[in-house]
């Protein structure tokens, strides 16, 4: 994110305010501990030998790691995408290609995410790197159409602003466009990091592991409490990434804007 | 600053036309326009005539379609737009400061382009904050949505004389201010202007505005181009044609009231005495004056009483200390509006004018003002007699 460090250099107060930071660790302390509960509550329960196979810990420790791994891969391909796309969208000469990119991405991310899956599946191969590709396709909509609004809502008198004073059209978009466009482009790449995570668990479908697993076990072998456990997880994790994507959001917006 | 700053050059439009693409008829059509050296020159119109076109162009900002533009006698076509515009001041509306950027940071964009060191762009800065009348350690590391409307147009102006170029280009700068705050920015602007001597275009829609900041205004009328460019004075009196006057909207001769300054004008005389002058002697000078009353001024010749011809009369030897002290008088850099109104409000009809270091410079009453009015009216109306041009 080289966009907010230069943002970062203008600043030259200190940051205030440090003094209510336990409200901020409040919420994951407490995801964290339903998780815990819920992992210590199939641990404590007598299992069978269908059960014992998804609710091990090593087993859940990696299927929690492949998750991890499936959101992270599939958001860095979307920023890798979106936000070099979003911004050439915005250019004036590429402008009238918009509708056009959107609708394809819109596309992706109308389908249904399971039929997608499968789609691709069939396409190519089953496995990790297929899932990664199914997720991008299916979470590329929020971070590109934020990277686009993000710039779009830029006070064109700020552009004309730094045109005027001599900065070149890159130097505008570095210097202005983008780190005006920060908070809005992190609160699309917030949505595309839980639509990943919540998505990620359907990718069990095509054989990539994660926490999905769990739940086509459960489903299948109708063990409630395999399906729960996946449910429950899948659902913290969810919610402990949005936490921290709350957070850059927070801390990586320029200051200045509100 | 004043060490080898960077004065003013003058700009040179030459049959400069701007049609804007499936736009029909052209924005800008065929303006030669001449500003002068240190010069502000203040294009006025109302909307679309085509004066922020004519601005952009200077600056690069807008491409003419033909024509040259000459700034110091260098076609702008020459420069490299961005670096054209990193010698050119910039100021639009409501200061188009960034938001995410400190006041300093807004300072220092242009230096940093150009490749200053770090420690003199930070001397600039505070000089410059300094100079458009901002605490440097107060305001140098705030946010501008922290600021005013007005601080910020002093951020404004600090930023587009950062790199002290030699012309400044202004885009409505104080449309968005409340009027006291804008009257205020505009006398500050006309201060420093005094110092810096930049060559200023100045875009704006509001005629007291013109009147009052501009050395030439330039009067334009849709589609782009110019009715009259002229001081502001011969455009209050001697308006071209109908549109112009429409324009200023009546009221010229208040407003030439405005625009002149007492120490311009014809002054009243009055009899006036030292404190060791007969009273006999002023007497007969209060007699022959027929209003009367005398001013007595001290050993500096600034006016210390008013005096009555009914306590001069009977008195011998020297005026000494009678009178009434006087209270309310006017200075010579008043414009004649203030110093109407000091007159109208003062309980006498003839109010002393004080000169430099206040020493009495001669007398002011209604009819010298309405008097000095006329007289202008008067020598603009023979100007364009002289010049043969229809009244």
């Amino acid at each position: 994110m080289t966009v907010e460090s230069a943002a970062a250099k203008e600043e030259t107060t200190p940051e205030p305010r440090i003094g209510r930071s336990w409200h901020v660790i409040l919420p994951p302390l407490c995801y964290l501990a339903v998780a815990a509960a819920m992992v210590g509550y199939t641990q404590a329960v007598p299992l069978d030998g269908i059960e014992h196979g998804s609710l091990n810990l090593t087993f859940l420790r990696r299927r929690t790691w492949e998750h991890v791994e499936l959101v992270f891969f599939s958001t860095v391909l979307v920023l890798v995408v979106a936000l070099p796309l979003g911004v050439l969208l915005t250019r004036r000469a590429l402008r009238r290609a918009t509708p056009v990119v959107l609708a394809l991405v819109n596309l992706g991310q109308a389908t249904p995410a399971v039929g997608l899956v499968v789609l691709l599946a069939v396409l190519f191969t089953i496995g990790f790197w297929t899932a990664v590709v199914a997720l991008f396709a299916y979470s590329l909509l929020p971070t590109l159409r934020n990277t686009m609004v993000g710039i779009e809502q830029v006070d064109p008198r700020l552009v004309d602003a730094g045109r005027g004073i001599g900065m070149s059209a890159a130097g505008v978009l570095f210097k202005v466009e983008l780190p005006m466009a920060v908070p809005v482009i992190l609160s699309g790449v917030r949505t595309t990091l839980v639509l990943n995570v919540g998505t990620a668990g359907i990718a069990a479908f095509i054989g990539s592991g994660g926490l999905g697993d769990l739940i086509t076990t459960g489903v299948s072998t109708q063990r409630n409490l395999v399906l729960i456990t996946g449910c429950v997880l899948i659902a913290v994790l969810a919610l402990i990434i949005d936490w921290l994507g709350g957070l850059a959001q927070r801390y990586l917006s320029p200051k200045g804007l509100t | 600053m004043a060490d080898g700053a960077t004065v003013g050059v003058p700009i040179e439009l030459r049959k400069v036309t701007k049609a804007f693409p499936g736009g029909g008829e052209p924005a800008v059509r065929e303006l030669d326009l001449h500003i002068p050296a240190g010069e502000i020159v203040v294009l006025l119109g109302p909307s679309g005539c085509g004066k922020t076109t004519t601005m952009r162009m200077i600056n690069r900002l807008i491409e003419p379609t033909s024509g040259d533009i000459l700034i110091g006698g260098r076609s702008s076509r020459d420069i490299d737009p961005d670096r054209l515009r990193r010698h050119i001041g910039y100021v639009i509306q409501q200061a188009g400061l960034f938001p995410h950027m400190t006041v300093a940071a807004n300072i220092a964009q242009v230096p940093r382009m150009l490749g200053w060191p770090r420690k003199r762009i930070a001397e600039r800065v505070d000089e410059l904050l300094t100079l458009v009348g901002l605490e440097p350690e107060t305001y140098r590391s705030s946010y501008p949505r922290r600021l005013s409307g007005g601080q910020q147009q002093r951020v404004g102006v600090a930023r587009a004389l950062a790199a002290d170029p030699p012309v400044l280009l202004m885009d409505e700068p104080f449309g968005a201010l409340d009027p006291i705050s804008r009257e205020r920015i505009q006398d500050e602007l006309l201060r420093l202007q005094e110092e810096l001597a930049k060559t200023i275009v100045f875009v704006t829609h509001d005629v007291d505005e013109a009147l009052k900041i501009g050395d030439h205004i330039a009067i334009m009328q849709r589609p782009g181009h110019v009715v009259q460019y002229a001081r502001p004075a011969e455009i209050l009196t001697n308006p071209a044609g109908d549109y112009v006057e429409q324009f200023l909207g009546g009221g010229s001769s208040m407003r030439l009231l405005r625009l002149t300054q007492v120490g311009d004008i014809e002054l009243d005389r009055i009899p006036y005495a030292s404190e060791d002058m007969d009273a006999r002697d002023l007497l007969r000078e209060v007699e022959l004056d027929g209003r009367g009353h005398a001013l007595i001024l001290d050993g500096m010749r600034r006016p210390l009483r008013w005096i009555a011809q009914a306590e001069l009369e009977g008195v011998h030897g020297p005026v000494g200390d009678a009178g009434e002290p006087v209270t309310v008088s006017i200075g010579h850099r008043m414009t004649l509006q203030d110093a109407l109104e000091t007159l109208l409000n003062a309980d006498t009809d003839v109010l002393p004018v004080l000169g430099r270091r206040r020493a009495y410079a001669g007398a002011l009453s209604l009819g010298t003002v309405q008097n000095a009015i006329q007289s202008i009216k008067a020598r603009e109306r023979e100007r364009r007699l002289r010049r043969g041009e229809a009244p």
